[in-house]
């Protein structure tokens, strides 16, 4: 019997509302007893000091860009599986825009097969919506979720077909499995770069005017509540999205929504040193909207928070403003930017930022996690609540882990990540069983 | 010509820039030393006509993303009146085509030996980019629709030749302000130096956002035409737009075109520019553009100036930075 008592920590649980010093043990790779006696103990049980740091159920992602099969200049299976561990995430859920993308039965076995190789956090499987991503026709969506997809999607591109939206969302039914829509109105974004707005307006740069969310929102809302399906929106981004969800959740329309932490940290300023660094998915917003999202995130009419973990080789970031492609690593900053920008533990509590980060995002995924329940698999973190560190790229994981938070001193950092039991990751110095 | 009779200019203590970037980030006093120098360099050069030699042995490297023919030979000439050498580089048949970067390719021109690269591009940001990278000077010569510093500058001294007191002044400028470099540069530059500033043209292309920033804003020219001293008529981008922000070129030119019947309504001093190329018909009149109030053809000359000032100043910073005489 391989054992595990986690002692001195402060076991956070927001699938059960549990936040208290208390001993935890693990056996055979799931959660065993909170508060075990010693009587109970295993004989040859390990012990590990949590030294009074936050022991919380492994952060959950709802988007992760892994590029590989295609596009490994940007990122692998194996180098994104073990930056998840590093930023505390135990299960990802790999986006389809690999090149092939992920429409067939053969590409989710392949993913599924490198990640077991991998070692790093569980990898869940993302199938496209459309074949090819096209955004036209249904992709053979009962036989990827045969083959293990948990959820669809054709994100970072927006399923700009009504028509295409309503038909999966009704097809999906019958298998209770997901649609995650990055909303956008592509004629309305049109080519811009970043926030429509005072900023862009002074900078000359094309702008992305927050009406292309807000009207997919809007749209989105509305099949969800038609269908009856599981509709996920996510990144959203603007106060427009946040008014819409606020109402659908008060008329009990199921509809979930997530935002990405750089949303809630920085402002379309930061564009004006013209670095692509900044020219990010969903756009950095005006304050107004970066503080609209982050008292969304606070009551809950946003319920998750994922990473919008896009990375993209440096030599296609080294360019200007428009021939840029979107996107910034960010698995190993999410939870550290989100708990930064939210002023946890006195502007939001860790209890309701862990369950914005782990707990829900395995709700929506449907997939296990998100709790330290019992006879659950052992998928745990270590935080420590008060550490103070510099973002810096060239000490992470990802193979382009640039990132505009970087140089950023971020609040909290997560320690240990134990996947079923094992562990899998530790901070240099970290404490050992 | 001649470069036997080069004044000995004192470098003006209150300027530390090595690049010119755009004037929303330069002081009063910096915009005032530029204007004060391209002033001194034509009443010099007998109306930018005569060569100096201050700047002899220095280069000039034109790297153009975009086309231009006056800005474009505006700098060489400016350069060449200082003594400097010119390279020009188009992009078109260029390494962009095969797939370079920007940035690389001005290294590559950089790694020439240039003193100054002057940059255009159809992106807003591009020169501020190549600042960080290169160690020479960079002088942005049009980014896309964000500013075109010394556009902005050779309209403000052709203004100040006119009406030296430019806090008294109110100045229009008319036209597709959301598309235009050359509105940007002036919006700042003339706000920093005390004029009232006026954004007119359709809604689709002025933003009520200006306002915001503390500019005024106006849709009907005739609304505003008897309080302008100067109108800045700025042409229709078509190229810049993606969808078209008005009906049709004779409904615009109907509402915003300078005619002989609004220049009736206007004050009889009222200077009439347009920082070119001018389509006649849709935003001036030709008996408009050619007409007394008209100053286009001296802010082409004022252009050369500015230039220079731009060039010299740039050079005299970055030599002081090196430790060298100026």
């Amino acid at each position: 019997m391989n054992s595990l008592l986690i002692e001195k920590g402060r076991l956070i649980d927001p699938a059960i509302g549990l936040d208290r010093q208390g001993r935890l043990l693990l056996v055979d790779g799931h959660f065993a007893a909170v508060d075990p006696c010693d009587d109970d103990l295993p004989a040859e049980v390990r012990r590990l000091d949590a030294n009074g740091q936050i022991v919380a159920p492994g952060l959950v992602d709802l988007s992760t860009e892994l590029r590989e099969p295609g596009r490994d200049e940007d990122e692998t299976i194996h180098s994104g599986a073990h930056a998840a561990l590093a930023g505390g995430y135990t299960s990802i859920l790999c986006s389809s825009n690999t090149h092939p993308p992920i429409d067939s039965p053969g590409a989710v076995e392949f993913v599924r097969q490198k990640a077991a190789r991998a070692n790093g956090a569980r990898v869940y499987v993302t199938g496209c919506v459309s074949k090819q991503r096209r955004g036209e026709e249904m992709a053979e969506l009962g036989l990827l979720a045969e083959a293990g997809a948990v959820a669809f999607s054709d994100s970072p591109a927006p399923l700009a077909n009504s028509a295409l939206v309503k038909r999966a969302l009704e097809y999906l039914r019958m298998f209770g499995l997901p649609i995650l829509d990055r909303p956008e109105v592509p004629e309305l974004a049109g080519r811009g770069v970043m926030h429509d707005g005072c900023e862009s307006l002074i900078l000359g740069l094309s702008g992305l005017p927050t009406e292309a969310e807000d009207l997919a929102v809007a749209r989105d809302v509305r099949l969800a509540e038609g269908t009856g399906g599981r509709l996920h929106v996510g990144p959203v981004s603007t106060m427009g999205s946040v008014d819409l969800l606020e109402r659908a959740k008060k008329r009990n329309i199921r509809v979930t929504a997530s935002v990405c932490p750089h949303n809630l940290l920085l402002t379309d300023r930061e564009l004006r040193s013209f670095d692509a660094r900044y020219k990010v998915h969903p756009p950095l917003r005006s304050i107004r909207h970066v503080q609209g999202l982050c008292n969304a995130v606070a009551t809950g009419v946003i319920d998750a928070v994922q990473t919008g973990h896009m990375p993209r080789a440096r030599e296609k970031k080294m360019n200007d403003l428009d021939l840029a492609p979107f996107g910034m690593a960010s698995l190993e900053t999410a939870l550290a930017a989100t708990v930064t920008a939210l002023n946890v533990p006195s502007g939001c509590s860790w209890l309701k930022v862990l369950m914005r980060l782990s707990t829900q995002p395995a709700v929506i995924a449907g997939i296990e996690g998100g709790t330290l329940g019992i006879g659950k698999p052992a998928d745990l973190i270590l935080i420590d609540p008060e550490c103070q560190w510099i973002v810096d790229d060239r000490q992470m994981l990802s193979i382009n882990p640039e990132t505009p938070l970087s140089g950023f001193n971020l609040k909290s950092r997560v320690t240990m990540t134990i996947v079923g039991g094992e562990i899998r990751y530790r901070v240099g110095g970290g404490p050992t069983p | 010509m001649s470069g036997d009779q080069a004044p000995t200019l004192p470098f003006p203590a209150g300027w530390t820039r090595e690049h010119l970037l755009d004037l929303e980030s330069l002081t009063a006093e910096e915009i005032t030393i530029l204007l004060d120098t391209a002033q001194l360099f034509k009443d010099a050069t007998d109306g930018c006509r005569k060569k100096l030699t201050l700047l002899s042995g220095k280069t000039c490297a034109n790297l153009f993303f975009e086309n231009s023919t006056r800005t474009r030979n505006s700098f060489s000439l400016a350069a060449k009146r200082l003594g400097a050498d010119t390279v020009e580089f188009a992009s078109s048949g260029s390494s962009v085509a095969k797939g370079e970067t920007f940035v690389d390719t001005a290294k590559t021109i950089e790694a020439m030996g240039v003193d100054w690269v002057v940059n255009r591009h159809a992106t807003p940001g591009t020169p501020h980019l190549l600042a960080r990278e290169l160690k020479c000077s960079v002088i942005n010569a049009g980014d896309g629709p964000h500013e075109h510093p010394t556009q902005g500058l050779l309209d403000i001294l052709t203004i100040r030749q006119r009406r030296p007191d430019l806090s008294k002044l109110t100045v229009a400028l008319v036209g597709d302000i959301a598309h235009s470099r050359t509105a940007r540069s002036n919006l700042w530059g003339l706000r920093k130096l005390g004029a009232r500033v006026i954004v007119c043209g359709p809604s689709t292309l002025v933003s009520p956002r200006w306002e915001e920033l503390g500019f005024e804003v106006a849709h009907h020219l005739d609304d505003i035409l008897h309080r302008c001293d100067v109108l800045n008529l700025l042409r229709v981008q078509f190229e810049r737009q993606v969808t078209r922000p008005f009906p049709s070129i004779h409904e615009y030119a109907a509402l915003y075109a300078m005619t002989r019947k609004r220049m009736e309504c206007s004050k009889s001093d009222i200077l009439i520019m347009a920082p070119g190329p001018i389509n006649r018909g849709v935003e001036i009149a030709p008996d408009v553009a050619d007409g007394p109030q008209s100053v286009i053809l001296e802010q082409v000359t004022n252009g050369i100036a500015v230039r220079m000032a731009t060039l010299w100043l740039l050079a005299g910073a970055m030599a002081r930075k090196q430790g060298e005489a100026i």
